[in-house]
């Protein structure tokens, strides 16, 4: 099978306003013969819903929260990216475009790049509009900030809340478009199938959470906006519930996987302090623009700080070692986040690390205070020191901050072409849980951006241009497909439940996580994956031997749906490892330790990897397929990242 | 530390309920209230004990997914901060720790410390949004607005519908949910168009989902984890007073 990206031909610039005329339209009046489902109420998913419903469209909305306001994008805290140079400072559509691409390290596509650049000034004047409250300066126009080391000032921002503000900014057209009847919301409802017909999406089956009901929605498309699947590493940025199986089972039925082994590791998160963490709390990254990244320099003393036999302000300046400033002196503290996190692990490998486990390094506020006083220091960072320390008890004006990366974002996802579509006719993927515009590396502030383009201003151009060749007869529920569908899902949960094993859900989760983290993280070699994807499918035969799934599928059951979760992370985690294995070079979020420059840096081969790669499944046990899309720069030419 | 947990428990909507009494040992000071239970949990499913279900998502204080009553408290004893967000650093060595759902008749139980709260999702629909479909809107800097009004808008629209609000109030009343979402869109340029006409119809749907009452003791914004502010209770007054007095009856 080819996979057909579906770029439009002609200049950059011109090809979504070509597209937009070329696609076919469904007329006002045969918009409400077509249903839609739609799967996740997060900033993707919400815009998508109330946009479509806003057209004409019936539409169904399930997310799997008791509110469709709760869903992950809530805890986007920087901002959101958008062209329109209000700060004069020489932003363009063509500049968000560019640094995207070369942030991306060149591995995503041009043409959807410079569309998400293109619509992302509609956004916040939609935004606005709604009532979503963006920071403003004394003359009453919008603010901008900096963010994540770009040049110019183009993210917009509401305090440290940006992803609730959005969220909610979302929501409200939502609930509008329930109060009008164009929308079903279906909340705490799982979907744990995609139903196919002739190759095509007709529907979901779902899990009512609180009832533990099975079932069917027939729709003449299906959208996923599912979110990303950090959390196969267990300890992550992400909400406890983010979760891949909507994305995964969608595979399972023919929609091709992208790039699984992109994964983000965000440098300044809380370090775990214990085996009861259960997640990672993110620490802005607006904290490196005056925090100062260090360690001991030698092992020894290290060990001292650990025991608490010294305290790290007593460490005499000679004795510390500013490792970002002393390898990158151009961007010091401020390098890209894969750069600043791998550091972090490779002075932590050297046993320099700061905390008991001995994985933190200081991020320390000494001389800002020092040099703005305290005032200025609390001004800027007040909240995020105050949250820290409600986290920690440690209070950052006294001492440094410890710190270390996480998992925080995972650009790969469902292959999607330029209209969103997965190569399953019918099936759709916007926001993180496709894997489209970010390339092997995510720039702050982008994906909020990204979810929000992609349903309020992509998907409701691009899905009439299929559904004007669909009938409007809609599949009934009964039909053998969704039947066949419905039995696979109770047959799973049913084998879950009868394991009746040793050991809890949690525990095989947290093994993977270790697994992952370990050989599949921040820096991987053909060894340790080979070692890590025997390991996981270890894990994965003794979890569905051993898990111990209490109670019934005809009621609430929280180890039910951990359980079915955990399942598809481990087959998931695989398919990571494989990619990771395949992709002989370093890009972005992906760094092989045998393909780096003499001085250490991410090294990429544009002649062999210059492809998007594209996983079929098959069947289990059975080595997925690779398809590869080639990807072609016409406007840009592909550079050596360097910080030096 | 060593902990007494007296903890609600109750299998679905229909069930009784009642407490039960757990004793948990080596609880660290660092973990946050929801790992100390998952700590339990774990150890109930050891013991083939079906775990305490409870609401929880982000785990830093933004969803408003989570909500226990602890000791009396919605979210506990500290101030300004969620369930999710407390840590056990909070409580001492050889405490009893009492630990409930929100209780209002407009928030039924779902299971053990879960409950239903999509009566506030029906008060939004009734009308808290600006009625603007999707494109054709005017340049976000078209209308300025001044850093202050900006500012306090923002302050109400923090508001993560947790429901500790209604869970503190001895009325089970909503009027800070409600009044936060009228005063942010009444205050900016874009939401005024409809101010009346939203505040009368967010109203009644509060009324008809069965909330409480306002008899002004102030205790939802003392327990409301954001601070939101009583006076939007005031300005959502001001706006629904003057819809009922603009309509025609
Ligand atoms: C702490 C943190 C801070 C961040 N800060 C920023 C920032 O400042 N700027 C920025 O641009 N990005 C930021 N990001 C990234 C950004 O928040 C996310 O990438 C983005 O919000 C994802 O949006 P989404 O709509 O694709 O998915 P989500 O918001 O994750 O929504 C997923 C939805 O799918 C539903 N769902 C999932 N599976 C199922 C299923 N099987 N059945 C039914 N429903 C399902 C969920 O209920 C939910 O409604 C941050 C991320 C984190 C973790
Ligand atoms: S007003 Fe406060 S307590 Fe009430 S729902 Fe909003 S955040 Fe929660
Ligand atoms: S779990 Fe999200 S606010 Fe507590």
């Amino acid at each position: 099978m080819k996979l057909e990206s579906k770029i439009p031909e002609g200049p950059l610039a011109e090809k979504w306003t070509n597209h937009k005329f070329n696609v076919k339209l469904v007329n006002p009046a045969n918009k409400r013969k077509y249903d839609i489902i739609v799967v996740g109420t997060g900033l993707a998913g919400a815009s998508a819903a109330a946009s479509l419903a806003e057209l004409g469209y019936n539409v169904k909305s399930f997310c799997f929260q008791d509110s469709p306001r709760r869903a992950h994008s809530i805890a986007a805290q920087g901002g959101i990216n958008a062209a329109k140079n209000y700060q004069n400072d020489g932003d363009s559509v063509f500049r968000l475009f560019y640094d995207t691409i070369k942030g991306g390290d060149y591995r995503s596509r041009e043409g959807n790049v410079y569309r998400l650049a293109e619509v992302s000034v509609n956004i916040i004047d939609q935004c606005v509009a709604q009532g979503v409250p963006f920071a403003r300066e004394y003359g009453g126009l919008l603010a901008n900030r900096s963010f994540g080391g770009a040049q110019v000032s183009r993210t917009f921002y509401a305090r440290g809340q940006t992803g609730q503000q959005l969220l909610l900014g979302a929501y409200s057209a939502l609930s509008r478009q329930v109060a009008n009847g164009k929308v079903k919301l279906y909340p705490r409802h799982e979907m744990l199938d995609l139903v196919t017909i002739d190759g095509k999406a007709k529907g979901i089956v779902t899990r009512n959470l609180i009832t533990g009901e099975i079932e069917s929605h027939s729709a003449h498309a299906v959208v996923l906006a599912s979110g990303g699947y950090g959390n196969v590493f267990y300890l992550s940025t992400n909400a406890m519930g983010s979760n891949a199986t909507a994305a995964w089972r969608a595979h399972k039925k023919g929609a091709f996987m992208a790039n699984p082994c992109y994964t983000q590791i965000h440098p300044t998160c809380i370090p775990v302090s214990g085996d009861h963490q259960s997640k990672l709390t993110l620490m802005s990254e607006s904290l490196r623009n005056d925090g100062r990244v260090w360690v001991p320099k030698t092992k020894e003393l290290a060990e001292k700080v650990r025991k608490g036999e010294i305290k790290p302000r007593d460490i005499d300046e000679a004795d510390r070692d500013y490792y970002l400033e002393r390898k990158y002196p151009a961007f010091g503290n401020l390098v890209p986040r894969d750069v600043a996190s791998r550091n972090a692990k490779y002075v932590c490998d050297e046993g320099r690390g700061v905390n008991d486990t001995g994985k933190a390094v200081f991020l320390d506020f000494r001389d800002a205070i020092k040099r703005d006083g305290r005032d200025t220091i609390e001004g800027k960072y007040g909240n995020l020191f105050d949250m820290y320390k409600q986290i920690t008890g440690d209070n950052p004006y006294e001492t440094p901050m410890k710190i270390y990366p996480a998992v925080h974002y995972t650009m790969g996802g469902l292959w999607v072409d330029y209209n969103l579509m997965t190569n399953v006719p019918g099936l759709y993927a916007t926001g993180e849980s496709n894997f489209s515009d970010h390339g092997a590396n995510r720039l702050g502030a982008s994906a909020l951006m990204q979810g929000l383009a992609d349903g309020y201003f992509v998907i409701p151009y691009t899905i009439g241009n299929y559904l004007a060749g669909e009938k409007y007869e809609k599949t009934p529920v009964d039909h053998e497909a969704f039947k066949a569908a419905e039995k696979t899902v109770k047959d799973n949960i049913d084998k879950l439940l009868s394991i009746k094993g040793s050991k809890s859900v949690d525990h095989f989760h947290k093994e993977l996580g270790k697994i992952m983290w370990e050989y599949c993280g921040m820096s991987r070699t053909a060894e340790g994956l080979t070692r890590a994807k025997g390991m996981v499918k270890e894990l994965r035969d003794e979890f569905w031997k051993n898990v111990k799934v209490l109670g019934s599928n005809e009621e609430f059951n929280s180890s039910l749906e951990k359980a079915s979760r955990v399942a598809d992370f481990l087959e998931l985690g695989e398919l990571m490892i494989d990619d990771a294995l395949h992709r002989e070079e370093s890009c972005g979020g992906h760094f092989r330790e045998e393909h780096q420059t003499e001085e250490g840096e991410a090294k990429r081969n544009d002649e062999d990897f210059a492809y998007v790669a594209a996983w079929e499944f098959k069947d289990l046990d059975i080595a997925e397929e690779l398809h590869k899309e080639e990807l072609n720069f016409e406007n840009v030419k592909l550079t050596q990242r360097s910080y030096k | 530390m060593k902990l007494t947990l007296k903890i609600w428990r109750q299998k679905n909507t229909n069930d009784k309920g009642a407490f039960k009494t757990y004793d948990i040992d080596g609880v660290s000071p660092d973990m946050s209230f929801l790992e100390m239970i998952d700590v339990l949990n774990e150890q109930l499913i050891e013991k083939d004990e079906d775990p305490v279900h409870f609401d929880h998502d982000c785990r830093e204080g933004i969803c408003g997914m989570c909500s226990m009553y602890i000791n009396g408290e919605p979210h506990g004893p500290l101030k300004g901060v969620t369930t999710c967000q407390l840590h056990m650093r909070s409580f001492s060595d050889g405490e009893t720790i009492t630990i409930e759902p929100w209780r209002a008749k407009a928030f039924p139980v779902v299971k053990d410390l879960a409950v239903d709260r999509s009566a506030f999702d029906r008060v939004i629909q009734a009308g808290g949004y600006v009625s603007v479909n999707t494109g054709g809107t005017p340049d976000a800097n078209e209308i300025p607005i001044p850093k202050s009004v900006a500012d306090e808008a923002f302050d109400a629209a923090t508001c993560i519908g947790c429901g500790a609000c209604v869970a503190a109030c001895k009325n089970a009343s909503a009027m800070l949910f409600v009044s936060a979402k009228i005063s942010q869109l009444s205050m900016l340029p874009q939401g005024q168009v409809e101010k009346s006409e939203r505040a009368e119809k967010m109203v009644a749907q509060m009324d008809a989902e069965g909330f409480g009452a306002c008899t002004n003791t102030g205790a939802c914004s003392a327990e409301c984890p954001k601070g939101i502010d009583l006076k939007n209770i005031a300005r959502m007054n001001r706006e629904y007073l003057g819809s009922k007095m603009g309509s025609s009856n």
